[in-house]
């Protein structure tokens, strides 16, 4: 089998499990208890935090634990929108967003904000000239993501970083689901103010996450209760998956440290081979992040490309995993200009740094085939 | 960017005269204790600089360490690099670059040790400052007033070029002016008296009053976390957890309630003095801060004090609450304070504590019960703990497989 769809999820590294067994069954205690078994667990808790914040290089009261990508998200977009409403009902985000984003957006729209939603040109960048043109006295913040998780491409965060650092009353978030321990970003130096991140993309387990909330920002929480971090997100904290994923955390970015390069390498061996063959258009642009290749077969329909391919047990996806069930051509492609047709037959390699070169060899020719099978059929 | 030693220099020791040689010593063994996690580090000593080659160590993990090591007044980064003109000329901008150097204004200093380089220290201030001014936008010179100075020294073996500077911790080294024992509750102010004592380089060990089952894990855990805090700073940090829960109930029934809380501090100082006897330490340093609480009232100080003429130091004293807190979050144990768990002083306080206790009628009321058998009990029963700075308490590696 070969796994190329990691941009949707990842396969648990084997120590992360084994420490979710671990601590589900031996320290399953409620940190709020005040007895033993309490303490132990949040001590598990506490040390957890430390870990991830020393990976992410910032300081444990800055990370906030969630249940994932999605409610971060959400936390962050309608926790500034909540509590900063008074200075201005204005929010501008990409058009080329994870739907966690955009469809709070089309929530918060719906309530009366103004949302402007920033275009990208072909490399799928946003332009800083039409981020400051946007920006007003009613703006609130901002919120765009490091990579795309369609395409690659990766946002200039650290310039956007320093242009809104120039303007203090602006909130900056970064979605960094796609980003994380794949493409390094460092926080407080990018004068970024939240930040996602998400467990089940970097060898976690799904439904864990969390959220970088620089220093003294205070937001209304979307989950109000028995006050666990720090009142920013009530609910029994997950310990297993918290643990988990500050392990996931700490192996993820180790591999990608000694890994990187080799990484590139695959990448760039499937961008120049696919480029080859016939029909195939590569949409991933030059700045992109190391694991993703989104590429078109136009004229072919991308959904029966995908089960033709998964007949020799090499699995990718159409678009993203999120919006590939509805058949709809891709935002982020379309967005970048690069027309319907290539849009509607996008096929996207999501790479991780356990996949091979030798993968990579026999998912071309496994790619290469499957359009060749097709092609009576699919052609005009 | 890639660094290869840290230059230290040194605060107020340098106003030292003939001990100077002890004051030195001292700092290199807290700095070498402190930054024991990384074997490839070479620390030299000299008599007005410190030099720590990094041999690949990473610089910044280092420096958060470092600006909390007392004795030290700053320290900066520098690059060792080729005598080349061209390299130079290149890695300047590159350190400039680094350092955000773009719309700030600059100034070089160059110092060409070894005299048969062939530019002379004019001629290189000027050749690098052209070359920094035309390879950075909105770069300007100001050589009164300059938001960065580079410094460039061309010596025999290699170029040396260092432009940050970090301001350190300033003081005195832990440990060159004697170890005095603090009273640690686990409150803002004691570990804020701990390290102001510890800034003017006193060793410093704990003592923790703990009661259980009033006082919870949790506020022990407190103690233990804001120990390594101070551990940080010397290295390592010693604890002596007294078991006072017995005692502690007798004086609730053994004596008038309005005299319990300045009995109880009696009792604590006296058992302080004792481990302190036994620590050899010469003095007692608590949070103490003159009106604060009934206990540190004027009256309540003398009351209390009567039982020990060791020196007490109460670095608080005159500090308002605002400032200490203020400290606190320097000191970055504000956060761990704040947890809202009982300690041994805030636990069987009275309704209505005296303000101005009077030492005849203390006296008088510690005459009705032996106080003696259990005092001597609560001493031998001392839990000793040695904690050191790098986080390797013994509940946190039961769990690191986890982690």
């Amino acid at each position: 089998m070969i796994y190329f769809d990691n941009s949707a999820t990842t396969k648990p590294y084997p120590e992360v499990l084994d420490t979710f067994v671990k601590v589900a069954g031996q320290f399953f205690g409620n940190p709020s208890s005040i007895h033993h078994l309490g303490l132990q667990a949040e001590k598990l808790l506490s040390q957890a935090r430390e870990q991830v914040a020393s990976l992410l290089k910032v300081d444990p009261e800055e990370i906030i634990f969630t249940s994932g990508g999605t409610e971060g998200n959400n936390f962050v977009l309608k926790g500034v929108a909540q509590s900063y409403k008074n200075r201005g009902k204005h929010i501008i985000t990409t058009s080329i967003e994870h739907p966690s984003v955009q469809n709070v957006c089309e929530q918060l729209k719906a309530e009366g904000y103004t949302i402007t939603y920033l275009p990208v040109d072909k490399n799928g960048q946003i332009r800083l000239s039409d981020l400051q043109n946007a920006l007003t006295n009613e703006t609130i913040l901002v919120s765009i993501m490091h990579v795309n998780n369609e395409v690659g491409a990766i946002q200039p965060i650290k310039e956007i970083g320093q242009l809104l650092a120039k303007f203090p009353k602006v909130f900056f978030h970064v979605d960094y689901v796609q980003g994380a321990a794949k493409v390094p970003l460092d926080f407080h130096s990018c004068f970024i103010d939240f930040a996602t991140i998400s467990s089940h993309k970097f060898h976690g387990l799904k439904g864990t996450g969390a959220i970088y909330k620089r220093k003294g920002i205070k937001i209304n929480p979307l989950l109000a209760g028995g006050g666990q971090e720090a009142d920013f997100r009530s609910g029994t904290e997950n310990i297993a998956g918290i643990v988990a994923m500050a392990k996931a955390l700490r192996l993820a970015m180790a591999e990608s440290e000694s890994k990187q390069n080799e990484l590139f390498a695959i990448r760039d061996y499937l961008i120049s081979e696919l480029d080859k063959i016939e029909d195939v258009s590569i949409n991933t642009p030059k700045i992109a992040a190391p694991h993703i290749v989104n590429f078109s077969v136009e004229g072919y329909k991308a959904e029966v490309l995908v089960h033709e391919i998964e007949k020799n047990q090499l699995y990718l996806s159409t678009t993203s995993a999120c919006s590939s069930k509805i058949d709809e051509p891709s935002q982020t492609i379309l967005a970048m200009g690069l027309g319907e047709s290539r849009a509607s037959s996008s096929l996207r390699i999501s790479l991780s740094y356990s996949n091979t070169m030798e993968e990579a060899k026999k998912a071309v020719q496994i790619i290469q085939q499957a359009i060749e099978n097709l092609k009576p059929v699919m052609r005009r | 960017m890639i660094y290869d030693e840290i230059l230290v220099r040194y605060g107020e020791i340098s106003t030292k005269g003939k001990n100077r040689k002890l004051f030195i010593e001292r700092l290199r063994a807290n700095v070498q204790y402190v930054l024991k996690g990384f074997p490839n580090l070479k620390i030299i000593a000299q008599r007005d600089r410190m030099y720590i080659k990094l041999n690949g160590e990473n610089f910044d993990e280092i420096a958060v360490r470092l600006k909390k090591v007392f004795g030290i007044q700053s320290f900066s980064p520098v690059m060792r690099i080729g005598k080349d003109l061209e390299e130079v000329k290149e890695k300047s901008v590159q350190l400039m670059e680094s350092l955000n150097a773009s719309g700030k204004t600059f100034k070089v200093q160059a110092k060409r040790v070894d005299k048969e380089y062939p530019h002379r220290t004019n001629e290189l201030n000027q050749i690098l400052g052209g070359h920094l001014l035309t390879s950075i936008e909105n770069l300007k010179v100001d050589v009164h007033n300059p938001d960065l100075e580079l410094k460039v020294e061309i010596r025999k073996d290699a170029a040396y070029l260092t432009c940050e500077v970090i301001k350190g911790a300033g003081g005195l080294p832990v440990g060159s002016g004697g170890k005095a024992m603090l009273m640690l509750s686990g409150g803002i102010d004691s570990p804020v008296a701990g390290f102001l004592a510890m800034r003017r380089g006193l060793q410093i060990e704990g003592v923790h009053f703990f009661s259980p089952p009033f006082t919870s894990e949790r506020s022990k855990q407190k103690v233990l976390d804001l120990s390594e805090k101070m551990a940080q700073v010397s290295g390592k940090f010693i604890l002596h957890i007294v078991h006072f829960t017995e005692l502690q109930q007798e004086i609730i029934q053994n004596v008038p309630e309005n005299y319990t809380m300045t009995v109880m501090r009696r009792m604590m100082m006296r058992i302080t003095d004792e481990i302190r006897e036994r620590r050899k330490g010469l003095a007692i340093v608590n949070g103490e801060n003159i009106g604060q609480v009934a206990s540190q009232t004027l009256e309540s100080m003398y009351a209390i004090n009567e039982v020990t003429n060791t020196p007490i130091l109460r670095p608080l004293l005159t500090y308002d609450k605002n400032d200490i807190i203020e400290l606190a979050r320097d000191f970055d144990t504000l956060e761990t304070s704040n947890r809202p768990y009982e300690d041994c002083c805030t636990i069987f306080v009275p309704a209505q504590p005296k303000t101005n206790p009077r030492r005849d009628k203390v006296n008088l009321y510690e005459t009705y019960f032996d106080w003696e058998p259990y005092i001597e009990k609560a001493v031998e029963s001392i839990e000793t703990i040695e904690i050191t700075g790098s986080n390797n308490k013994k509940e946190v590696n039961e769990f690191t497989d986890l982690f």
